[in-house]
């Protein structure tokens, strides 16, 4: 390796560090001002014009806070989950493509090593779980274990759905093989099986088990204070735009235009702002969910998982395998993949309501309650 | 190392204990729940009540009656007015009061509003212990619509002291009804729209339908009051079965569920509010003017003897056991409230659910730790 190339990815290295910090400031924002607008309310307002700088302040209140270390605690272990987590957040985006030159290392194998990666950082929240000796941590990191064998497999198998129709593990040639047609028009499961898994990676609602503040009150992360709190918050968003990321790559099609009207250096800027613009869109797809969903329990979770996820990801496999074995148009694939949904909604849709009743409360008029004999109900007379 | 030390004598791991509260987020106060865990099972639960305590039974019996009022604002602090109509029924049955219609009308009415603003507060956050963030901001947008009616009514947004024995404080301000008849318009739409939040959202119906289904006989037995005694299938109400003041004037109707599971008893009080918006639309038809304070001494001095009241408040069937020595201070008061009562039942309905499952029901009993200690 030459000294330029050294330069080259040590700089890219900083360089995207610094990038990821900064969106990770204007996530929280953006997260808090859409919130907000949900709950009807107005989100910060105090810091610069309508909370701008509440981020910076944000960053500062946290650098500058005492890191707390619980007196049991499991040092070594307590200190280095933080990284634990960090890291594999970071190392995803290695090879996430902005535009066609700007990637840090395209691999050929990328989407193995960000299924890979992505797998790590579970490990950064069971030390977390384990070393604060706290046994809601303890709770929460568990739970996060048995999140991600739920996940996992589904996670995998809608990025093998990918895969298999653009021929490629590259993200570069994902992105350029839908140059025509995004995947999401020609693999609606791969996209929903993908954003269910995804969410559920990330730890978001309704999936949001393991640091469920009701219930083990922030999980993992319960004893962590000042900056390496703020490490896993910022492990935490990173990976929330890298599933977004993902998500524009793998089925909104990346830079990819209807139509490029540019060439040049203006066709790779406005690649990266469109490419952006699609990231954002999945972000805030996210955060809606988040304002509206309560969570699932963790056998919930793990039962959705393996009943539904895992056998519909395999479906959308052999469909893909079907349609590019007979090389088949790819709409074929869109209908079969729409029927499927549509029958997986109304089976999820059918069940539920059969055991659980429409609706089982009814009304009594007053009058009629008030001339009832009174009835015995265990040792009681009840009117 | 030593997270577990529940080792048995051969050596081996046996179910972890852990502690709710009284500083866990969703125990709805200062409450305690020492929990036995089998990984996310719960074997066993402990409640331990009592960090609220603060005598106010006893202070009662320090205090003249007119001032015991202000202790009842303490009690249910989300339904305070609930709260202060039990001790006044009971003092006035001991002094044998005839109270004006005008100022029944106001109790029932204001009564009314604060059973709506304390559903409202359990909708917001029993979405919260459900996981959902949006619901708690709406539910107490509603309710600070109510408490500022209140404001204007009594002068405070919770600790009221409006309720008198004999009638009420001040009659009401001019210009309430109008006021009150935009805020029933915006509670009525409101409600609609919570439903539409929450109802039948498919994670809530997975997290609250079929959890902790109690029977009729063990709600009775464990003598759960209210919402949660009207989920399980059974008609009683104090206010139909013993009505007092003037609800036999009104029609309403009683929301009844049949599973008695998390969901009915979420349900039922949503409907509950809709039927006290029918109970206020009907009271303010009714209305006429006239006295608000029935002619009675200053200083009350109600006659030797003991009475027993009982009132629907929100969370169930709060009673209040009053003896009078035939001095200016009550020689015992006894409250029977209802979140304890129905606080009684947790033991038995956690046994065996998972973790997250115990959050959703104690939410589903919508305790109010300040009437369960006292």
């Amino acid at each position: 390796m030459s000294w330029q190339n050294l330069v080259f990815y040590v700089l890219g290295a900083v360089g995207l560090i610094i990038f990821l910090s900064l969106t990770v400031m204007v996530l929280t924002w953006i997260e808090r001002k859409f919130l907000a607008r949900i709950q009807q309310r107005m989100g910060p307002m105090r810091v610069g014009p309508h909370g701008l700088l509440q981020p910076i302040a944000d960053v500062i209140k946290l650098i500058s806070k005492e890191d707390i270390l619980p007196s049991w605690a499991d040092k070594p272990i307590y200190w280095i989950a933080p990284l634990a987590i960090f890291v594999p957040a970071i190392a995803i985006w290695v090879t996430i493509p902005f535009s066609e030159t700007l990637v840090l290392q395209n691999l050929d194998l990328g989407l193995f090593y960000i299924a890979a990666i992505s797998v790590l950082s579970v490990l950064g929240l069971v030390m977390a779980g384990w070393g604060s000796a706290n046994k809601y941590s303890m709770l929460g990191g568990l739970r996060a274990v048995g999140q991600l064998i739920s996940y996992e497999i589904p996670f995998i198998m809608a990025i093998l759905g990918v895969a298999m129709l653009s021929q490629s593990l590259s993200l570069i040639d994902i992105i350029n093989d839908q140059s025509k047609i995004a995947n999401i028009i020609v693999q609606p499961i791969g996209f929903l099986i993908f954003l269910a898994a995804g969410l559920a990676e990330l730890g978001r609602t309704p999936f949001d088990i393991h640091h469920a503040e009701s219930e083990v009150v922030g999980g993992p992360f319960v004893e962590y204070s000042g900056a390496h709190w703020a490490i896993i918050q910022l492990a935490e968003y990173v990976n929330t735009f890298a599933i977004a990321a993902l998500i524009a790559v793998m089925f909104l099609g990346g830079w990819s235009w209807p139509s490029m009207p540019f060439s040049g250096i203006p066709h790779h800027l406005l690649s990266v702002i469109w490419f952006l613009i699609k990231i954002y869109a999945v972000i805030l797809l996210i955060f809606w969910i988040r304002g509206t969903y309560p969570r699932l329990r963790i056998d919930q979770l793990m039962s959705f998982g393996w009943k539904v996820l895992v056998p519909v990801s395999f479906i959308n496999i052999v469909f893909t395998g079907f349609v590019r074995f007979y090389n088949l148009h790819w709409s074929i694939l869109t209908v079969l993949s729409l029927i499927t949904i549509g029958s997986i909604f109304y089976l999820i849709y059918k069940t539920p309501q059969q055991s659980r009743g429409e609706n089982s409360i009814r009304i009594v008029p007053s009058k009629e309650a008030a001339s009832r004999p009174p009835e015995n109900y265990g040792d009681v007379n009840v009117r | 190392m030593e997270i577990n030390k529940n080792v048995n004598e051969s050596g081996s791991m046996v179910d972890m204990l852990i502690n709710m509260g009284p500083q866990h987020p969703s125990t709805h106060g200062v409450f305690r729940l020492v929990l036995q865990l089998d990984g996310e099972l719960i074997v066993d639960a402990e409640p331990h009540i009592g960090y609220l305590h603060r005598g106010s039974e006893k202070l009662c019996e320090a205090e003249s009656y007119s001032q015991v009022v202000t202790l009842f604002d303490r009690l249910d602090y989300v339904a305070n007015l609930n709260g202060e109509l039990a001790f006044c029924m009971a003092a006035e049955k001991l002094l044998e009061l005839e109270i004006p219609d005008r100022a029944w009308y106001i109790r029932t009415i204001l009564c009314e509003l604060n059973r709506i603003a304390s559903h409202m507060l359990f909708y917001g956050v029993y979405g919260l212990d459900a996981g959902a963030m949006t619901p708690v901001l709406y539910g107490f947008r509603e309710r600070e619509r109510i408490q500022s009616l209140f404001e204007q009514v009594t002068g405070a947004r919770m600790m009221h002291n409006y309720i008198r024995i004999g009638g009420v404080k001040e009659d009401l301000p001019s210009g309430f009804e109008n006021k009150l008849y935009s805020v029933i318009d915006e509670l009525d739409a409101a409600i609609e729209e919570c439903d539409e939040l929450l109802t039948q959202n498919e994670a809530f119906l997975a997290r609250t339908k079929n959890v902790s289904r109690l029977p009729i006989e063990d709600a009775v037995n464990f003598g759960v009051t209210g919402p949660i005694l009207r989920s399980t299938g059974l008609i009683e109400d104090v206010r139909i079965s013993e009505p007092y003041g003037i609800y036999d004037r009104f029609d309403f109707g009683i929301p009844i569920g049949n599973t008695g599971d998390c969901w009915d008893r979420y349900y039922v009080r949503m409907q509950e509010m809709r039927e006290s918006l029918s109970i206020i639309k009907q009271a303010m038809k009714q209305i006429e003017p006239g006295e608000i304070q029935a002619k009675m001494r200053r200083i009350v001095r109600p006659p030797e003897g003991e009475c027993f009241v009982r009132t629907e408040s929100p969370r169930g069937d709060l009673g209040v056991f009053l003896v009078s020595d035939g001095s200016q201070n009550p020689y015992r008061v006894k409250v029977r409230a209802p979140s304890f009562a129905n606080l009684q039942a947790i033991k038995h309905m956690l046994e065996g659910v998972y973790v997250a499952d115990a959050v959703v029901i104690l939410g589903s009993l919508d305790i109010v730790l300040g009437e369960v200690d006292r």
